[in-house]
């Protein structure tokens, strides 16, 4: 491209930094990719790995389900820590009201192409007996899956660098712009495209970006096989991961290779602090009771917090940054960002190389927040 | 006859000593009292409940402390993988 040192540098190491840097070095492009902790750490290390489409918008389901596709073609070749378990989700209905959601999202996964399975109360009753007694029924989505995040980027870094890719690690991004990364330790790194996928830290290092940090809980139990075999959320998840503000719980709990359960979900604005909120992981463990009374009996091994990258209008920022022609962004991936990682960077990457894209990207393009302000 | 207690392990008898924890009759049988993620035989590290390393079922309950159990007659104990 030019005469800098690297095509493209990409800050972040998370799942969302470690497929951008595996597909443009995939594309024979030179390759940095910086990041001050491990690969795989931040949200990539809180998040549960829950491999799902998603239909709160158009736009949504467009990516999740590319990325889904994604995740379904490079199964054969992921090794066995990945643990990628096509386990299904089911989407849980509380009562006659929540079904005729579940006839609606059956329609709109069905005229996409997803198959489904519509739940009355015995079949779910069979398929997950563990849930309370009296739940109206739920939809199957069998294609659904999870994975192990931290070890899913790891081996999307992993074949990055066999692919040319340079990992630089243990140094803080301290100014990017204008074709140029400085370092905390003093070294300046030149690159035609700088792509900053530093999750909930992004506005750190591109001032402007209307990113905030959502902060989640997760606990992890001993392990009980069998005790959940799909991963369970309930319907009213969709208004509350999606009010915004105020905090909020969610029944939300997936089955793990080992056996272990891992019990969520919370979302939170404006707690900066990693540490555990006692009455929200309180709030959160009492809504998985709800719905399953007999998690209480089961013994927990760890809770943690992550943070997730929350954008206004609930879709990643995708594409060039208005603020710096030699800026891109990768993230605001919120809840999502392990699902679509894939398609994340194979879409920056075709709008890099102007190659064209599978999906339309003007949805995810960071331009879009811009407008907003204009007309605000 | 209150010197001695039965219990098994796995299904096999095993008497021990009245006062004898779970930990000391899975040992006594010869068994791990479980297996970690990674294959690996585990048993009684601390003794005093902070490990979690030997945990056992005991009559059907899951993921029990064997160190801090005391064997009761007829007890039913098995080892977790």
């Amino acid at each position: 491209m030019s005469k800098a040192a690297y095509d493209v540098a990409i800050v972040g190491v998370g799942i969302v930094g470690a497929a951008c840097t595996d597909e443009f070095a995939r594309r024979g492009l030179r390759v940095a990719v910086i990041g001050e902790d491990v690969v795989g750490s931040g949200a990539t290390a809180a998040g549960m790995g829950h491999i799902v489409v998603m239909d709160d918008s158009d736009a949504q389901f467009a990516l999740t389900r590319y990325s889904q596709e994604q995740w379904q073609q490079l199964r054969s070749e992921l090794p066995d820590d990945v643990e990628y378990e096509q386990c299904g989700t089911i989407w849980v209905a509380a009562d006659e009201e929540e079904m005729i959601e579940v006839h609606r999202k059956r329609a709109y996964y069905g005229e996409r192409g997803v198959p489904t399975e519509v739940l009355d109360a015995k079949a779910l009753q069979s398929l997950e007996p563990n849930l309370r007694r009296g739940m109206a029924g739920g939809l199957l989505v069998p294609q659904d899956g999870v994975v192990y995040p931290p070890c899913a980027a790891l081996f999307l870094m992993e074949r990055a660098q066999a692919r040319g890719a340079t990992l630089i690690l243990g140094v803080r991004v301290a100014k990017m712009g204008e074709g140029k990364l400085r370092l905390t330790d003093g070294t300046e790194i030149s690159a035609a495209i700088i792509v900053n996928a530093a999750g909930a830290s992004a506005p750190d290092l591109t001032p402007g970006l209307d990113i905030k940090k959502r902060k989640g809980h997760l606990v992890i139990t001993d392990r009980y096989p069998a005790f959940v075999r799909h991963q369970l959320v309930e319907l009213g998840y969709l208004k509350s991961a999606h009010s915004m503000s105020g905090d909020s719980v969610a029944f939300n709990v997936q089955p793990r290779r080992t056996g272990q359960i891992l019990i969520g979900s919370s979302r939170q604005y404006g707690a900066e602090h990693t540490e555990v909120d006692n009455p929200m992981l309180v709030r959160m463990l009492q809504r998985a009771g709800e719905y399953m009374p007999g998690l209480s009996q089961l013994s927990t091994v760890r809770c943690w917090t992550g943070f997730r990258a929350a954008t206004p209008d609930k879709l990643p920022l995708i594409g060039p940054w208005t603020g710096d022609t030699s800026v891109f962004l990768a993230t605001g991936h919120e809840g999502l960002g392990i699902t679509t990682s894939l398609g994340t960077a194979r879409i920056l990457a075709d709008q890099i190389c102007g190659t064209k894209p599978e999906i339309p990207v003007e949805p995810y393009l960071p331009s879009r927040t811009v407008k907003e302000y204009v007309h605000a | 006859m209150h010197s001695q207690v039965t219990v098994t392990v796995n299904g096999a008898l095993v008497v021990v000593p009245f006062g004898a924890t779970v930990a000391i009759a899975v040992a006594m049988a010869g068994q791990a009292c479980r297996t970690s993620v990674s294959g690996e035989p585990r048993g009684p590290l601390c003794g005093m409940g902070i490990c979690f390393e030997c945990r056992v079922a005991i009559d059907g309950t899951p993921h029990v402390r064997s160190c801090q159990v005391l064997c009761e007659p007829g007890m039913e104990v098995a080892t977790e993988k």
